[in-house]
């Protein structure tokens, strides 16, 4: 049993990864890894998220209509991702102007309201809660690696150190612009999936 | 208790779970609320600050890596005050503390169309009334800058930001943005020091007093002293920066306020110089 827990928390990471495995939750994953700090803001807010919308459907789920389940787990998510925004506004004011309206959409994003519908309907409370947190650290795990790319060749940077001197503040590097817009997360999301199902061939789906 | 399945089962769930909810969530928003209002605010002064360059000449860095407490000390070399943008008047009717710059160009009671003819900076409305930000060493003294709201459209959205102006009035001191939905890296550069760092000394009018400032496409022209660099991809977002500063320094936006505060620094400075009114000229930095 034990181990079993571990695996609910540990598996989404890399293993049954919502973003390279079930391919839920690019939208955000474009928008917000430009850079690593704001990037490593909305893994936190999405692993608070999913993790507390699990819990709190998990909890009450043997009181929840079936013909009405979907709005009750949006409306817990909606919720939950309002009062989220409205603590970043008030701690962390600066990553949250940047982050605008990411963190309102966290509200649309698939993997929240899929571990909720999928698994803590189905299962006990702490272990739901676990399933949410697991899966909200495999979505910040896609979201840093992807950011540490961006900002590093898009910005020469890394959580805003400069680490290779830009061109126009008179370095050497002449920053590839294309890494800070939404495709080059595609692409590296891309080769992410690749690199991991080089390495575990049983997530090569069968055509 | 009623079946949950049953109508009045799903009825009674759903508001039970509406109520919780809406009571988490507007826990939260009045909880919060003082702190968020409390960033809103340092957040305006720290831009005003960077702006006038405050922070940079005397401490050496810029107002994002200062305490709340020194931002506030230094603030208090600003003077807050509102002006009628048509006559250029000071209008001392309205309270400068409860002015919000967005609020009153939305609203048609408190705003007036902009024209856009010559100078436009692609917005529909301006306030009547704005709060312009006066500089004096330590709070007293001759006038050493002015700091005015600034806005205009870009690519994705408004940029809203404030210039400041050596006192001269015709040389600008800096400029930032303190909200705006440019691209990051690209647009979104208008935030880069560096690029912000050129403003200084740059020279707003040309000869005829009309407004010249403005974003080169590529590197600004060796010999242009009104000319700052294009920003690389962001063609858009350039030429709207260009637009927006011509449009508030002609006529149309701070032009008559701009003479206003002229005569009122040349008068400080002829009172300041001559020995028998000295004290008229502290009454005045005081009042």
């Amino acid at each position: 049993m034990a181990k079993k827990t571990l695996d609910v928390l540990t598996d989404p990471v890399v293993n049954n990864n919502p973003i390279t495995l079930q391919v839920l939750g690019i939208c955000s994953a474009l928008a917000v890894t430009t850079k690593m700090e704001t990037s490593v803001v909305m893994a936190i807010a999405v692993i608070a998220v999913t993790g507390f919308s699990n819990l709190a459907v998990s909890a009450i789920r043997s009181f929840i209509p079936s013909s009405i389940r979907i709005i009750v787990q949006m409306c817990v998510i909606a919720s939950l991702v309002i009062v989220v925004d409205q603590f970043l506004k008030a701690f962390l004011f600066d990553i949250s102007k940047q982050l605008s309206v990411f963190v309102g959409l966290i509200i649309t994003n698939c993997i929240v309201m899929g571990r909720a519908e999928g698994f803590a309907m189905k299962n006990s409370a702490g272990i739901s809660f676990l399933d949410g947190i697991g899966n909200g650290l495999g979505y910040g795990f896609v979201l840093l690696v992807v950011a540490f790319f961006r900002e590093l060749f898009g910005s020469g940077s890394l959580f805003g150190f400069t680490l290779l001197e830009l061109d126009r503040n008179g370095g050497w590097y002449n920053p590839n612009g294309m890494m800070l817009l939404p495709p080059s997360a595609f692409f590296i999301i891309g080769m992410m999936i690749w690199v991991i199902r080089l390495n575990k061939p049983a997530q090569i789906e069968e055509s | 208790m009623p079946a949950k399945d049953s109508t009045s089962g799903t009825i009674l769930i759903a508001t039970i779970l509406c109520v919780v909810c809406s009571l988490a969530v507007s826990a939260a928003a009045v909880a919060l609320k003082p702190y968020q209002v409390e960033n809103a605010k340092l957040d305006q002064k720290k831009n005003i600050l960077d702006a006038a360059g405050i922070p940079k000449d005397e401490l050496g860095k810029p107002a994002s890596e200062l305490t709340s407490k020194k931002i506030d000390s230094l603030y208090t070399w600003i003077e807050e005050k509102m002006v009628d943008l048509d006559t250029g008047q000071y209008n001392t009717e309205f309270d400068a503390t409860t002015f919000s710059l967005e609020e009153q160009a939305s609203n048609p009671k408190t705003s007036e169309p902009i024209v856009g003819d010559p100078y436009d900076n692609g917005e529909d409305r301006r306030p009547k009334t704005m709060k312009v930000f006066i500089v004096r060493h330590e709070g007293e003294g001759p006038i050493k800058q002015v700091v005015l709201p600034i806005y205009g459209k870009g690519l994705w959205g408004t940029l809203w930001g404030y210039l400041a102006l050596k006192s001269d009035l015709e040389t600008v001191q800096g400029i930032t943005f303190y909200q705006h939905k440019e691209t990051p890296g690209l647009g979104g550069e208008v935030d880069n020091p560096n690029w912000k760092s050129q403003w200084d000394g740059l020279k707003l009018y040309d000869d005829q007093g009309d407004p010249t400032a403005y974003v080169a496409k590529g590197p600004a022209p060796d010999d242009d002293p009104s000319a700052v660099d294009g920003l690389s991809g962001a063609t858009i977002t350039s030429r709207g920066v260009t637009a927006l500063v011509q449009y508030w320094a002609s006529e149309q936006g701070y032009g008559p306020f701009l003479e206003t505060l002229k005569k009122q620094i040349e008068e400080e400075a002829a009172a300041a110089e001559s020995p028998s009114s000295a004290g008229n000229a502290t009454t005045k930095a005081g009042a």
